[in-house]
């Protein structure tokens, strides 16, 4: 405020604007001139800025700028700067033993950092970003002490990299191995690959005597009867104790643990239609591409995964 | 009733060339800057012995590793609510003060004021008194005014820049940084922010000043809100000084309209018209005036502080209100109490503290597994900080409802080496058996307790660990939702 109008009476020496509504008048208290030439200063800066910089918007896209400013430009710079700065230690991840990784400190907070980010983008869509799976449609928890085909860091990296009954990897885990459709009604390719056909009366004897071995309440006479039934046709994949075969990725029936749930209902439909879950292979690639993940970014997030509580 | 002249909506800025003057508030004044400048200036410079390992400056703001030091006290980042708590203490502090005294952080403590008014006195220095300065001002430029310009601006310079450096202190080892800053190997940080602020005291100091008071700081409007009738301020005893004019006329008040409190004033504003948002109630006019009025023979005080309420009865002839009256009134004394609330809470949790701090979040997704005997096992993210200067064991147990066991990730054991001044990230498991109270309820209360075990390397003293310190953390254990 310039001093001069504070010196003196407002009323008498400010003077107005000459703007009058209804009888009120409005005062000039006049503004620092410094103000109105940071104002001009303001528009000579954006002025010069659009030409320089990206500015202007057009239909698709803006201006570029005469200096060619980008930040996407810059995004990429500096994805590049990490990734070399990540180079060694990825090809020491690589080079390394599989078990010695997490026992190495740096290789370990690497892979742990790096294999979250990859499984949140990568494998979370199916088991879940808390890695726990979907319950009852398939997609096994990660968390847990129960693996199909092994909990070792060996296990979960072979898993990874091949996957599970998928077309594309000739080396996909369980190739050609499903859990068959053994109801009599079941029709389609999963009900050829059973051996036996089995009736209604049949399927729920042998339900019976799953509900039975894995601790739940069961018909005890229906249980019996499946015990036959079970050790002639089940017992091949899932062990004569029912314990399950990692080889052929069969579950282990006896434990609290199931993939498409565990009550009478859910074992009726699996084993009268079959199921044959599939991951696909995230390490193989055909002649001439690029597989969907680097060794380095599956080494990652098997660490990742086998360091989630239930990794044996 | 628009004016014949043209209006002008812009003015340029009238030059302001305070007069020296003399008096309690000008001496108040000068100490308060002089203590208020060294101990800004100072600071860094304090050396406080923190052991082996750990920064030696009293006071620091350790950005790279994320520390602040304060003499004794060592605030982590979590620990951030204790520069919230400080940050609220000078906001009600403000308020107290503004209530109670009106603008005394405008006129004496602002760092604006204080450097503006070091300028001033330099200025004052190089070029000489009002006058002089209104002179030198007028006349066109000759080789006198280029060099006294120049050394003034050189000094300007030079304090702007012992700022800017002071400020950088506060965030490194002071004796170090200078030995880079000289060497030219410091951080281009450093260099960039010394700039920036070398440049901006000497701006605002110099050619803004109470530019800044009056068009860039909220704090003048916000001021208003915290002021009533009672607050003690600066102003002139118009009952007492009207009419002004000559003292040989008859019935002329005190007031001789000597313009002595304007010349003084750094904001060039006149007190007698009244509480005005250019006032910084810096008290220089009151000196100014208390110097007339000794030579004319008069009281001192025709501009003092006074409150409003003071008025009524000063006109008829009472006494004012003791000023403990001003003061003490129910916002002041709200003020007081949230501000020593806050204090009191602060000083409180910082004694009560643990140097073992750990905090424990559930993982939520999933809530709980289900292992393959039918167990049930929840997951718990913990930070683990080792405040202690030395390496650290942490060592964990639980009590719950039910029985629950745990496990620690990467480690069969149930302790984690933690460094010292670090925070380590670990996982831990708690599981509950099948059928137990814990595996069946919805959730239940969990109690983690978490003890240290000094020493680099852990004593072997046969499975028992000597405890140092002992804290628990409550959380919930969630059992089979079903």
């Amino acid at each position: 405020m310039c001093a001069k109008p504070i010196k003196q009476d407002p009323r008498d020496k400010v003077g107005t604007t000459g703007h009058n509504w209804d009888g009120i008048e409005e005062l000039n208290n006049p503004l620092p001139r410094w103000w109105l030439w940071s104002f001009y200063a303001c528009i000579a800066f954006a002025l010069v800025y659009s030409v320089l910089y990206p500015a202007w918007p057009l239909i698709h896209g803006a201006t570029p700028g005469i200096l060619g400013a980008s930040t996407r430009a810059d995004v990429a710079v500096e994805i590049k700067r990490f990734d070399d700065l990540n180079a060694p230690i990825k090809a020491k991840l690589v080079a390394a033993d599989l078990t010695a990784i997490e026992k190495d400190d740096g290789l370990k907070s690497y892979a742990m950092e790096a294999g979250k980010s990859i499984f949140a983008t990568n494998c979370a869509p199916c088991h879940g970003a808390g890695a726990a799976g979907v319950q009852g449609k398939g997609y096994p928890n990660l968390l847990d002490n129960d693996w199909l085909y092994g909990g070792s860091i060996d296990a979960i990296h072979t898993t990874i990299t091949h996957g599970v009954r998928n077309t594309v990897d000739p080396d996909a885990r369980n190739v050609g191995i499903v859990m068959p459709a053994w109801s009599d009604k079941a029709t389609g390719a999963m009900a050829d690959a059973a051996t036996t056909k089995l009736n209604d009366e049949q399927v729920g004897q042998v339900v019976n005597y799953v509900l039975k071995i894995s601790g739940q309440t069961a018909d005890e006479a229906k249980a019996t009867a499946g015990a036959q039934i079970f050790a002639d046709n089940c017992a091949a994949c899932h062990g004569a104790d029912g314990k399950g075969n990692r080889d052929m990725g069969a579950p282990n029936l006896t434990d609290a643990i199931w993939l498409y749930g565990g009550s009478e209902a859910t074992l009726t439909q699996t084993i009268s239609y079959g199921r044959a879950g599939v991951m696909p292979t995230w390490g193989y690639a055909p002649q001439g591409s690029a597989p969907r993940l680097s060794e380095d970014q599956i080494r990652a997030v098997a660490v990742y995964v086998h360091s989630l509580g239930g990794g044996e | 009733m628009s004016s014949t002249d043209e209006p002008k909506l812009y003015a340029a800025r009238e030059p302001i060339f305070p007069r020296r003057v003399s008096g309690k508030f000008r001496t108040l004044k000068w100490w308060l800057m002089g203590l208020m400048l060294g101990v800004y200036y100072l600071t860094p410079w304090i050396r406080w012995d923190r052991g082996p390992q750990m920064p030696d400056q009293a006071v620091l703001l350790d950005l790279s590793t994320r520390r602040f030091f304060f003499f004794m006290i060592e605030i982590w980042p979590n620990e951030f609510y204790f520069v919230a708590g400080l940050l609220i203490m000078a906001g009600l502090g403000l308020f107290l003060f503004t209530s109670a005294a009106g603008r005394v952080w405008c006129g004496y403590a602002c760092p604006q004021t204080v450097w503006t008014d070091l300028f001033i006195l330099v200025e004052r220095w190089v070029e000489g008194d009002r006058n002089a300065r209104i002179r030198l001002h007028r006349q066109p430029w000759n080789w006198e005014k280029l060099i006294k310009n120049g050394i003034k601006w050189s000094i300007w310079l030079l304090i702007g820049l012992a700022t800017g450096g002071a400020w950088v202190f506060y965030f490194t080892d002071a004796p170090t940084l200078m030995s880079n800053l000289i060497h030219g190997t410091a951080h281009p940080v450093a260099y960039l922010t010394m700039a920036v602020l070398t440049f901006t005291t000497f701006f605002f100091g110099g050619f803004a000043r109470e530019q800044i008071c009056i068009y860039a700081c909220p704090w003048p409007r916000i001021q208003a809100a915290m002021m009533d009738e009672d607050t003690i301020t600066i102003g002139y005893r118009s009952w007492r000084g009207e009419p002004r004019g000559k003292q040989t006329v008859a019935g002329n008040g005190d007031c001789i309209d000597c313009m002595a409190c304007v010349n003084v004033c750094p904001m060039g504003i006149d007190i007698r018209n009244g509480q005005q948002l250019a006032c910084i109630t810096c008290g220089l006019c009151i000196d100014a005036c208390d110097t007339t009025m000794d030579k004319i023979g008069k009281p001192r005080g025709l501009i003092g502080y006074l409150a409003l309420t003071d008025e009524p009865l000063e006109r008829a002839g009472q006494h004012d209100k003791p000023v403990w009256k001003h003061i003490l009134r129910p916002r002041t004394i709200l003020y007081t109490v949230l501000w020593a609330g806050i204090g009191v809470g602060l000083v409180v949790a910082l004694f009560l503290r643990s140097n073992l701090d750990v905090s424990i979040s559930p993982v939520r997704n999933p809530t709980h597994v289900v292992l393959s005997d039918g167990s049930i096992r929840n997951t718990y993210n913990m930070r683990l900080r080792n405040k202690h200067g030395e390496d650290r064991w942490f060592v964990f147990s639980a009590t719950a409802g039910g029985d629950v066991t745990l496990a620690l990730d990467g480690t069969e054991e149930l302790r984690v080496l933690v460094k010292a001044n670090e925070t380590r990230e670990q996982r831990l498991y708690v599981t509950a058996k099948a059928g137990t109270v814990a595996a069946s309820a919805h959730h239940m209360p969990l109690r983690i307790w978490i003890s240290d075990a000094s020493g680099p390397t852990l004593p072997d003293t046969g499975g028992v660990i000597p405890k140092a310190e002992r804290i628990y953390k409550d959380t919930i254990f969630n059992g089979k939702d079903d």
